[in-house]
């Protein structure tokens, strides 16, 4: 399998204070290297504050990195113009209420889309192609295009966030907690989607997540990350049945598992 | 029997029409119980723990039902004097109330503030002195006093706000989604909290953990509720109904638990597809019927009672029960 | 269609729920009436003496003669266009700077942001009306034009100000990187997703920018910087002071024009204070 994405020393750093005032300096990541293979699904697993969230948005280019080069298919991906690249580069953020424009119906996000990646779709076909996508992840158009965000729950936004990708279809999608804020039962029919994008269309994923439960079900290979940096890199099984880094072990051992009662540490 | 609920009914009072939220509920909890309540969102988990309470605020209603604690007929009295059973005989810590605490005041003075609405006369030393006992017996650093709630991280704060809501030593406390939002160790960390307020503190006498998350509170929950529709359609002692689920729905919310074990990584598991109901005309008939994959033509028809089967109680015409 | 229908639902909605909206709204409609059909229904040129000084109100002059013998309601028709007019438009020039100076500052951030501020702080550093009178005072003649374009370019700082510091917290909001993952340019982002988040804001500022300038001109026009060979409410204020009408005791003449002016900013400072109540989102309930 080729090699899709590679990251390279990937360091990020944020700071904050003007040029007299001390400087906070917060090292979101720092020096981490991995790649994305074509045909896989990549977990990074991490908690809040391990920097899961920065590189997303770094590999999305919203953010210049510090330090270290981020290559799609060999290319340096500052030297690719934004709408070639997120043609063959999507993402799906955290907290769906703010992603979606709360002055504008859903429709307008994927008009967004239309108008600037996809010019050659005329606009009798739109409504058509937004119905299968949508109907994908088992949203009725009119139930949530002609709806503002607010009027839509956590789980359809973030369903509608995933359809916006499928209707792109790029060869890789960023995805940052995408299953959230939707039922369990749903939340296994939207990551059997993921999954056979992979297995029927090739496609490539990096599924962002601290439910280890769910990266388990769906991913190939699984990164962990803590502080920044990568802690634990292997195959799937490798990493959840043979954790060698003393905070997988902990993290793996704290994932509830059904009926087991709690064993009180003290 | 510490607390009972008998055919609870209620819901909220919209512009068209009434959401029957819960719609026929009983509920039972005995001394040292914790009892899990699951289900997929708006399905009445919350509103139900909030009829329990007897926390009927506009636009929520009581349409008929008791709640009994102890010897107390709780809506024998009304909205203005039940309050003071709130926090002294039954608390509740709402959904994401860790992000309500008030960002400008120390905890401590928020502990003085929250003990002087009960006990008009209490000091401040004696209110600080309460606290710091609980934070200890519930290894907790009593050095959170001096904090402001965003120095806590989102586990502590979810902690502290706990701890507060059973300072005043409430028989029962019902927790509302308490893990949502929590990393997998914090959330581990907060449900052994839990568990040693009820069965070794003995801090509160019984709790109810209203959840999503089947396997987070499977772990500490004697008794499982699973509620669909505003309708309760299986009870029963958490390990029975974990082995063998009876309902459906109980069936298929477990089979979509995913943890990292190596079953769920062979197998393709098939979620459930469609959505709940509208509670503002819910089907006369069994109200999982149009998404059950065993539902035939009795289901459409009538609504299945809720019947005995061993230990367990299970609405679905799939079963015949041991009596009725 | 649907939208339209959405819109005149919601303005009935507010003006009920609001009675300091729906007092705003009366007294401005009233002048601007006023304004536009005045001079349909009183035909009376406000320039042309009749040769009766200082007549009291009477059913002939509805508000009395000036010194001139002119006929002061006919003024106060004319006057409230004129002053109107310079206030629309100005607000209209204002409005158009802070939008385009803050938006750009605030979005960009960096260099730009740096230069702009510092524009910003410098028009706010100096008192306005001394900048007025000044670049008023450098024009012999001043059209109606000149005093809208001196007014605009005066008044924008502070809405600038505002604006930039809203964009800072609106750029942030994930939905701006979903519009940049929809390949949009930073310019159309700016105007079509963020700027749009800010319409109840920037139609408050609009509305309090053109009180301010009616303000304004009514200030410039007694201190006889107003604008040359037109009637505004300032200016007839202006020639009831040079002509001493207090002394006289002609208050016809000056206490019309005076009350006008308060009203008309009066009325639009209710309508933004209620507009305020109505859309700030902390007081918003619905989600």
């Amino acid at each position: 399998m080729s090699i899709l994405l590679r990251v390279e020393k990937l360091t990020k750093i944020f700071t904050a204070g003007g040029i007299f005032g001390s400087k906070m300096r917060v090292v979101a990541v720092n020096g981490i290297s991995f790649e994305c293979r074509e045909g896989e699904i990549l977990g990074i697993i991490g908690e809040s504050g391990s920097g899961k969230t920065t590189t997303m948005k770094t590999i999305l280019k919203l953010y210049k990195p510090t330090r270290g080069k981020i290559y799609f298919r060999g290319r340096d991906i500052w030297t690719i113009p934004n709408k070639e690249y997120y043609r063959h580069v999507q993402g799906v953020f955290q907290d769906p209420y703010s992603s979606i424009n709360p002055v504008y119906r859903v429709r307008h996000l994927f008009d967004n889309i239309f108008d600037n990646l996809l010019e050659d779709v005329s606009l009798d076909e739109r409504h058509e192609i937004l119905s299968e996508v949508l109907d994908r992840v088992q949203l009725k158009a009119e139930e949530v295009l002609y709806k503002y965000s607010y009027e839509l729950s956590g789980g359809q936004l973030q369903r509608v966030l995933l359809a916006a990708c499928l209707l792109v279809d790029p060869e890789l999608i960023i995805a940052d907690e995408p299953t959230s804020m939707i039922d369990a039962s749903m939340r296994v029919t939207i990551l059997n989607v993921m999954r056979s994008l992979r297995e029927e269309e090739g496609k490539s994923i990096i599924f962002i997540t601290h439910d280890i439960g769910q990266a388990f079900y769906i991913c190939d290979r699984l990164l962990v990350m803590r502080k920044g940096k990568i802690v634990e890199e292997g195959s799937a099984e490798e990493v959840v049945f043979h954790p060698q880094h003393p905070y997988t072990k902990r993290l793996i051992a704290d994932v509830p598992k059904l009926g087991k009662k709690l064993i009180l540490r003290r | 029997m510490l607390l009972r609920a008998i055919n609870l009914k209620g819901g909220y009072e919209i512009r068209s029409g009434f959401v029957k939220a819960v719609d026929g509920c009983s509920l039972t909890l005995s001394e040292g119980e914790i009892l899990g309540i699951i289900g997929e969102s708006g399905c009445g988990k919350t509103t139900l723990g909030k009829l329990l309470m007897g926390f009927t605020m506009p636009p929520l209603k009581l349409l008929s039902g008791k709640v009994l604690i102890s010897d107390i007929d709780l809506y024998s009295y009304d909205l203005e004097n039940r309050r003071r059973f709130w926090g002294s005989l039954i608390s509740m810590v709402p959904q994401y109330s860790m992000n309500a605490l008030n960002p400008t005041i120390k905890i401590k003075d928020f502990i003085y503030d929250f003990l002087k609405q009960h006990k008009r006369d209490i000091t401040r030393e004696e209110a600080l002195e309460i606290a710091s006992v609980r934070l200890k017996s519930l290894n907790l650093s009593p050095s959170v006093l001096d904090m402001y709630p965003f120095e806590l991280s989102g586990g502590m704060k979810q902690r502290v706000v706990i701890m507060i809501s059973s300072l005043l030593n409430p028989k029962i406390l019902i927790c509302d989604e308490p893990t949502s939002a929590l990393d997998v160790s914090t959330q581990r960390v907060l449900l052994e909290l839990l568990y040693n307020m009820v069965k070794l503190e003995k801090i509160v006498s019984s709790m109810i953990i209203i959840s999503h998350d089947v396997a987070a509170i499977s772990q500490i929950c004697d008794t499982l509720y699973v509620m669909y529709a505003g309708k309760i359609v299986e009870k029963g002692p958490l390990d029975e109904v974990l082995e063998e689920p009876l309902h459906p729905y109980t069936k298929a919310l477990i089979s979509c638990v995913l943890t990292p074990e190596e079953r769920i990584r062979r197998s393709r598991i098939t979620g459930l597809k469609g959505a709940p109901p509208n509670l503002l005309n819910p089907p006369a008939h069994c109200r999982f019927a149009a998404r059950c994959p065993l539902a035939f033509s009795k289901c459409k028809q009538a609504e299945p009672p809720l019947m005995r089967i061993g230990n367990r109680e299970v609405a679905c015409w799939l079963f015949n029960g041991d009596e009725r | 269609m649907e939208g339209a229908r959405g819109l005149m639902a919601e303005a009935i909605y507010a003006l009920r729920s609001s009675p300091r909206l729906m007092i705003g709204v009366s007294i401005f409609s009233f002048y601007v009436m006023l304004a536009m059909i005045g001079p349909l229904l009183y035909p009376v040129d406000p320039r042309k003496p009749i040769f009766e000084h200082l007549q009291p109100p009477s059913p002939q002059h509805p508000l009395g003669t000036d010194v001139l013998g002119r006929d002061v309601f006919a003024q106060l028709i004319h006057g409230t266009y004129y002053s109107l007019k310079i206030g629309f438009m100005a607000a209209v020039i204002a409005s158009i700077l802070g939008i385009v100076i803050g938006g750009v500052g605030g979005y960009f951030g960096g260099v730009i942001d740096d230069l702009l501020t510092l524009i910003t702080n410098i028009f706010l550093c100096v008192p306005t009306i001394a900048l007025l009178v000044i670049l008023a005072a450098y024009f012999r003649v001043r059209s109606e034009w000149i005093v809208i374009l001196l007014l605009g370019i005066t008044t924008w700082p502070s809405m600038a100000r505002s604006i930039r510091s809203q964009i800072l917290s609106l750029k942030v909001r994930e939905f701006v990187d979903t519009a940049k993952l929809c390949g949009m340019s930073s310019l159309k982002i700016l105007f079509r997703e963020v700027l749009p988040n800010m319409l109840a804001y920037i139609v408050m500022y609009f509305i309090l920018n053109i009180a301010i300038a009616i303000v304004s001109e009514a200030g410039l026009s007694a201190i006889g910087l107003g604008p040359t060979g037109i009637i505004s409410l300032g200016m007839i204020l202006r020639w009831a002071i040079v002509w001493e009408a207090v002394r006289y005791g002609a208050w016809w003449w000056f206490i019309p024009p005076g009350l006008s002016i308060t009203l008309i900013s009066l009325s639009l400072l209710m309508i933004n204070d209620a507009l305020d109540k109505l859309y700030n989102p902390r007081a918003r309930t619905t989600r």
